[in-house]
């Protein structure tokens, strides 16, 4: 592709970002009319920080935060156990993390940049408005460290960053802590390791620890 | 409960206590039960784990999922506020030395979120000179804590077993919980190292303790850190002393009060204190028979040095010259990885307790050994609940492990990958060592001459080195834990290359949270502030009780001998009142 193309198509997609940019605008201040809510309980500094966190404008543009949701959801699509990325609000929650924490700001941003400009010089066309078949197409040259390309490294840290944000954001949703099976966070009686999990590491309490640890009666 | 709106409180106290943490918190329960008027100052929020609940929460509950903020390392969930960095309350460092200070701001301090290990020094662990020749012997022994140590036990309850270890004594001990299936597997894997493992002690109640009827047994969600809301199951300052305190009626609190100077008179005795309010802005004094300072080993000695007068230039309690030295923290040095044996492992409800259900006290002898002092090792692993940064990085385990029989690409994504995060939930396994550092009169805090902070109060500069004997002891605990992972069959993640370039992965000095030794007890008024009650040599109604009074702070997490000694100081005064001799 000629480079003058490319610069075109770039500033197309400038262009085209800010009629996205201008729609989540709508929301931000309909969202700042009404103060945010942050239900964890806070000393007053802190909640006062907490507010004003959430209040702030998002760091991504639309046109960015379309790029996240399809990457989020190909990373965690539905599968017969649990939903998608999407269905447990991962996108919004990466565009809270990102403002939390500054130094993803850079590493996203760019990277995201950096994948756009990846699917300019091959389909003529930004990562967003690819085909399914070439965003996997792209995805899968960043998706796999070991065997990337040495010119595709910079987007395998790029990807390996949106794989861990994703999966760290899905499994502390609720859909997610349901898939990985954590089933604690709840009053329970530890009443030590089961005992079909015992036989099946061929281990086994010894007497003094049955004699001498808290056991509650086995309901079954 | 009292606030107050006026300069000079016109009520005088009996007792008048700097810091609301286990040293204070104690310290306002023994002296209201005994019917002495009490003043309870906290340089932070007020707080009361009834009302300010995070236990039982989800993850997505917080934004952040759980990640840590300025104001909580710990994460979102943590009950403790404070951190590594206070805004408008900096502290300097001598060039070349090194110093984390972890500083707790709210009622009940750092007792709110701490790992509840309580374990008692023993007899050893109070005469160390005598039997290495490093550093001082306590002024009293652990015959003379004993005592205190039981009724600790029996007041706050702690969970463990009678193991006649000599230098790891028995205890009154609620029953422990049984080990977990990891927890089993680092047992035999330990043992076959020599480390010895017995069950952890910690401050948890797994059963109802008789002391009260306030406080409920344990139900298993793996929280203290966020304080026992629900069950008021674990010890923390609030939940067990302060607000049974209160109930006396004898305790006023003054909350977001940051303490100034001791003030005291033309002889010299103690007659109070000065402080800021932070809501207000506004300096206030009040005033009591005997000040008691609690706001740990580093405030205390700053409050100390910055308390100077006609009778005390040199700061207060500090003819000695000592006030500020001898400050040190527990060793850490730590490793961890995973058990390819719990891979796709079968899902169950394994939170147990706020912490370890298993530990290795100190098993070795240092005189066989190239470093003066022990260690304990803690534990941890298995499947807890999801947080901020879970299954980080799985590009670096799914293509060196066969997944459900096959053998895949590191990284990907998609159903394949979603596959991987639950075939690898919980395989998790690491391990600390915390061990004792040996205090010497080199390593110390004093005030900058060149800094205040935002309330006009002189700030510490600290100038704290690790000895070689400290070095040695952490490649003791890295050899240790390599044997120990590859006698389970585990692989080590991280931690596992740390060499004489990064000393072992020795955590910097300040990092372990236990600082200790910077106001300290001893015989001879020339080498120590306090004499063995706790009490200033130059000034009788002066006491302190955090773990500044520490001469040394063996392997052993301070805060059980820090209640302990608490306990009995308060006691003492409680005489001495009665004698008229305070």
């Amino acid at each position: 592709m000629d480079r003058r193309k490319s610069l075109k198509l770039i500033a197309t997609g400038i262009i085209a970002t800010p009629v996205v940019i201008a729609g989540c605008k709508t929301d931000d201040t309909k969202a700042k009319a009404e103060e945010p809510k942050f239900s964890l309980d806070r000393n007053p500094d802190e909640l006062k920080y907490e507010k004003e966190l959430l209040a702030k404008e998002n760091f991504f543009t639309g046109h960015e935060m379309a790029t996240i949701t399809i990457l989020a959801d190909i990373i965690i699509p539905k599968d017969d156990v649990s939903g998608n990325a999407s269905d447990a609000k991962v996108p919004e929650f990466i565009s809270f993390i990102v403002k939390d924490m500054p130094n993803h700001e850079v590493p996203m941003r760019g990277g995201l940049r950096w994948l756009d400009m990846q699917s300019l010089k091959r389909y003529d066309k930004s990562f967003m408005d690819c085909s399914h078949d070439q965003q996997i197409e792209l995805v899968d040259m960043i998706a796999y460290p070991d065997k990337a390309k040495p010119g595709m490294k910079q987007g395998v840290a790029f990807f390996n960053l949106m794989r861990n944000l994703t999966a760290t954001g899905f499994y502390t949703s609720e859909i997610g802590v349901k898939d990985i099976g954590y089933t604690g966070n709840k009053p329970t009686q530890w009443n030590g390791v089961p005992d079909d999990v015992l036989q099946q590491y061929k281990v086994a309490y010894t007497e003094k620890e049955l004699k001498e640890c808290v056991s509650f009666e086995k309901t079954n | 409960m009292g606030e107050f709106q006026v300069k000079k409180q016109t009520k005088k106290y009996d007792a008048v206590i700097v810091g609301s943490g286990a040293g204070g918190g104690m310290a306002a329960y023994m002296l209201s039960k005994a019917g002495l008027k009490v003043c309870l100052v906290e340089a932070g929020y007020m707080y009361d784990p009834q009302k300010n609940i995070t236990q039982l929460k989800n993850p997505w509950d917080s934004p952040r999922r759980g990640a840590s903020t300025t104001n909580r390392p710990f994460g979102d969930f943590d009950a403790c506020y404070g951190g590594w960095s206070l805004e408008g309350e900096p502290f300097t460092k001598e060039k070349g030395t090194d110093w984390s200070w972890w500083r707790a701001r709210m009622l009940g301090g750092r007792t709110n979120h701490w790992g509840r290990i309580s374990l008692r020094f023993g007899p050893k662990d109070f005469k160390r000179r005598s039997i290495d020749g490093l550093g001082d012997d306590w002024p009293i022994g652990y015959e003379d804590v004993k005592p205190y140590y039981d009724r600790v036990d029996k007041l706050i309850g702690v969970f463990g077993t009678n193991e006649g270890l000599e230098n790891d004594p028995d205890g009154y001990f609620l029953r422990p919980p049984k080990p977990r299936l990891h927890e089993l597997f680092i047992k035999n894997a330990a043992g076959q190292a020599g480390v010895k493992v017995i069950p952890a002690r910690l401050s948890i109640l797994t059963e109802k303790i008789d002391s009260t009827t306030e406080r409920g047994a344990c139900f298993f969600c793996g929280q203290c850190n966020r304080n026992c809301s629900v069950a008021k199951a674990d010890f923390s300052a609030s939940n067990v002393l302060i607000y049974p305190a209160l109930k006396t009626n004898n305790v006023d609190i003054v909350a977001n009060a940051m303490v100034r100077e001791v003030l005291t008179d033309k002889e010299g005795l103690a007659t109070g204190v000065s402080y800021i309010n932070k809501e207000d802005m506004t300096e206030y004094q009040v005033s009591g028979r005997v000040v008691i300072v609690a706001a740990s080993a580093c405030e205390s000695a700053r409050l100390l040095l910055n308390s100077k007068s006609d009778r005390h230039p040199n700061g207060l309690a500090n003819s000695s010259d000592v006030v500020g030295k001898y400050l040190h923290d527990s060793t850490g040095a730590a490793l961890g990885g995973i058990l390819p044996q719990l891979f796709d492992r079968k899902r169950y409800n394994e939170d147990g307790v706020g912490g370890m259900h298993i530990y290795s006290p100190w098993w070795l002898d240092n005189k066989k050994l190239d470093f003066p002092r022990g260690y304990h090792v803690e534990y941890w692993g298995g499947m807890s609940q999801p947080s901020y940064g879970f299954s980080w990085g799985i590009e670096e385990l799914n293509g060196k492990y066969v997944v459900k029989g096959k053998k895949k690409e590191a990284g990907g994504y998609g159903a394949s990958l979603k596959e991987d995060y639950r075939y690898f939930f919980g395989c998790g396994v690491g391990m600390a060592g915390r061990g004792e550092a040996v205090p010497v009169e080199t390593n110390y805090c004093s005030i900058d001459p060149d800094m205040v902070d935002k309330f006009g109060i002189p700030v510490l500069k600290f100038n704290v080195k690790w000895s070689e004997h400290e070095i040695k002891q952490a490649k003791h605990m890295k050899d240790t834990f390599k044997e120990v992972m590859h006698n389970m069959g585990a692989i080590i993640t991280w931690g596992g290359d740390d060499d004489a370039s990064n000393n072992y992965g020795l955590a910097k000095p300040g990092e372990i949270i236990h600082e200790a030794g910077t106001v300290r007890m001893g015989s001879d008024p020339k080498k120590s502030a306090l004499n063995k009650f706790s009490q200033a040599h130059d000034c009788k109604n002066l006491f302190c009780v955090d773990g500044g009074q520490f001469v040394s702070q063996a392997d052993k997490n301070i805060t059980w001998t820090i209640l302990a000694l608490s306990m009995r100081a308060s006691e003492y005064i409680v005489e001495e009142m009665k004698k008229n001799n305070l």
